[in-house]
């Protein structure tokens, strides 16, 4: 369960949004809109812990993330702008990589099988610099497959994807839902999960 | 009477209670100023040994003594601000480095001021000299690093994380530097081998005091500017006789 | 289809492991650009063999610098190569990842600062005594050298890891971090010179070497920790 209670955040002199509030409960989507400029990445980042709020807390089953520190970074996965994947490693490297990182040792089995459902089949083994943006987003988002996260923050995960990835993301998604998951997430172009609310926070 | 101090801690009231200080202070500071140069350089008798040229430690001395003093006070206001978070922590500390980093200069000027007539050099690389010119640097980079960064407050706690590293680093400086310095039987700029001559204490003394008061009133006119300008958003600012004018 | 089969039974990574796969991941990278590593070397031969070229060929004035003019050319090698330390990483949003990590970042840092001074430190401490003969060091002064820099360039990376941190990002880059970080890594730079200066003239280096070696203790205990708090704040 995921409180935000009186949250308010500035970028340099600007406030960008304050009083904010909401909750979020195992197994349901939310996505936040907004203008450009409106601190939807912020409030995102805030989340992550990457921006300490001005006032205000984020609580993670009852405690506050800034006590939980690691314990909540085992429970949620962040996917930015960035795709975090690294240009002279393979996608297969990149993906062993990220999930050591998050503390889960993948086997090159498991990792070509993600792969490959991501639509990677034969690219798996190339340096991600040859790689088109489409690809390398497929290969960032590849991490949604073997995470073991409760909470997905995700920014903008349909950059760059043509309609068979999009709806594969969809596909993920809502199996993630269905396992008790749950999304937080911006995008520009719509993104639907069939069968579940999709609940929304403006900061306009 | 119980001063409630944490209400000074925020910039709103501080502004105003620096404005009434500053003028106490740099008024004092001026007589004593005046004082200890006129002890130092009139009524202190010359020296046996160096004759007329050594009346610049009367500046030389209290320079350093403040420029290792201020960096002190820094750290400890940047380790304040970064522990409690408070912002007028992190103003002072980024209002004390100019200051600090004026006596760490002035103390190396007067020093190689000091030196030419005794020594024929302009500069000689004895421990204390050296330790005040890397002093110098840790001044400078704070310095670097706060104007670098565009963010207030990215800007306030990296240079104050850079503040507590450097003076956890000073005494494993000073330290090597003196080694360094006794290894290659580097000279040593010492004063009088016996005691001072009471004149001269007490214009050394005064000389401190004054320096100490100054920047004082220094650093709390640096932090009201700072202030108004990190707050220049807020209404309070704008209610202010000077700003509205 | 529904997750991979067998996630449930994935192994979790220890402490120790997780190190190895940072350390792992950076000598990877690091020989997959090489570039990068052979111009660090190549800026610290360059920087010895301008000495010579400016004071002059006599060789009796060249044996009595040749000490500092190594450890000099190394703590400004070692500075250049520091800007590469979290930079790539930077960019492309793996450094975020990692301080998102359920594991002390304070580790994934050491991890880097292994990797980085394998990659930068060690080859200038192998090449040292080579350009050590050139200034007609003697075999005993060459061997303190080696040893004083296998203590001292570990350290120059771990507080020169804390300046990287700090100016992740900034348009002032590689000199804002010399500015930072050189006058903070004097010490160092005074105890090894003193170390070569000591056994030429036939004393005992212990003492340079139990500074050293203190230094090199202390660098590792607390600079990984200042440096994961560095880069929270530059990450804001």
């Amino acid at each position: 369960m995921l409180e935000i209670s009186n949250l308010a955040c500035s970028r340099g002199d600007h406030r960008l949004f304050s009083g904010l509030n909401f909750s979020l409960d195992f197994g349901q989507i939310m996505q936040v809109q907004g203008a450009n400029g409106s601190g939807k990445t912020s409030l995102l980042r805030t989340l992550c812990g990457f921006i300490t709020p001005d006032e205000g807390d984020i609580i993670w089953r009852g405690e506050s993330i800034r006590e939980l520190d690691e314990e909540y970074y085992a429970e949620m996965m962040y996917l930015g702008h960035l795709n975090a994947i690294k240009d002279e490693l393979s996608a297969l490297e990149n993906l062993r990589i990220s999930a050591g990182l998050s503390g889960v040792e993948l086997d090159e089995k498991e990792a070509m099988a993600a792969l490959r459902r991501m639509g990677l089949r034969g690219r798996e083994l190339l340096p991600t610099k040859v790689l088109s943006q489409g690809q390398r987003r497929r290969v960032a988002l590849a991490r949604l497959l073997v995470s073991d996260a409760k909470l997905w923050v995700l920014d903008e995960p349909l950059t760059a994807l043509d309609v068979g990835a999009v709806a594969l993301i969809q596909e993920l998604v809502a199996e993630h839902l269905k396992r008790e998951g749950m999304v937080i997430f911006t995008t520009h172009q719509p993104l639907q999960v069939a069968g579940v609310e999709m609940r929304s926070l403006s900061l306009s | 009477m119980a001063i409630n101090w944490f209400k000074y801690s925020a910039p709103t009231t501080f502004y105003g209670l620096a404005g009434k200080l500053i003028p106490w202070f740099a008024v004092s500071a001026a007589i004593l100023f005046a004082v200890g140069l006129y002890i130092g350089f009139y009524v202190a008798p010359m020296d046996a040994v160096q004759g007329e040229f050594y009346r610049i430690i009367f500046i030389h001395v209290p320079a350093s003594i403040l420029s290792m003093f201020l960096y002190l006070v820094m750290a400890g206001y940047a380790a304040l601000g970064l522990i409690f978070k408070t912002r007028l922590s992190a103003m002072m500390a980024t209002a004390i480095a100019p200051t600090g980093a004026l006596f760490a200069f002035i103390s190396l000027w007067t020093g190689a001021l000091w030196g030419k007539p005794m020594w024929g050099a302009w500069w000689m690389w004895d421990a204390r000299l050296t330790s005040e010119l890397i002093l110098l640097f840790l001044y400078l980079g704070f310095i670097a690093l706060h104007a670098s960064i565009d963010d207030p407050r990215r800007a306030d706690r990296a240079a104050a994380l850079l503040a507590i590293v450097g003076s956890v680093n000073v005494p494993i400086i000073y330290f090597s530097v003196k080694w360094w310095n006794t290894l290659h039987q580097g000279s040593t700029i010492k004063f009088t081998g016996t005691s001072m001559h009471v004149a001269m204490q007490q214009a050394m003394f005064t000389m401190l005091v004054a320096c100490w008061l100054y920047a004082i009133a220094v650093v709390l006119a640096r932090v009201r500017s700072i202030i108004l300008e990190r707050e220049r958003n807020t209404t309070w600012i704008a209610e202010l006789p000077e700003v509205r004018s | 289809m529904g997750m991979i089969e067998g996630h449930a039974g994935m192994k979790k990574t220890s402490m120790l492991d997780l190190l190895v796969l940072v350390i792992r991941r950076d000598l990877v990278l690091a020989m997959r650009r090489r570039a990068d590593v052979l111009t660090t070397l190549i800026f610290f031969v360059m920087v010895v063999s301008l000495f010579p070229l400016g004071v002059g060929p006599e060789m009796a004035m060249l044996r009595k610098m040749a000490a500092g003019v190594l450890w000099v050319a190394a703590l400004l090698s070692s500075m250049l190569s520091l800007g590469r330390l979290f930079s790539a990483d930077y960019l492309d949003g793996t450094l975020e990842q990692m301080m998102l990590a359920p594991q002390s970042l304070s580790m994934l840092v050491l991890g880097k600062m292994v990797a980085h001074w394998m990659v930068s430190g060690l080859p200038l401490v192998l090449m040292a005594p080579v350009l050590g003969l050139q200034f007609d060091m003697s075999v005993q002064a060459l061997g303190v050298l080696i040893i004083g820099l296998l203590l001292g360039t570990p350290i120059l990376s771990m507080i020169g890891a804390i300046g990287a941190a700090l100016t992740l990002g900034l348009r002032g880059g590689g000199v804002l971090l010399s500015l930072l970080v050189l006058p903070l890594c004097i010490p160092v730079l005074i105890f090894g010179t003193g170390a070569v200066e000591a056994i030429s003239s036939g004393l005992d280096i212990a003492s340079h070497m139990s500074l050293l070696g203190a230094l090199l203790v202390l660098a590792l205990v607390f600079t990984p920790w200042v440096t994961a708090q560095a880069l929270r704040i530059s990450m804001e």
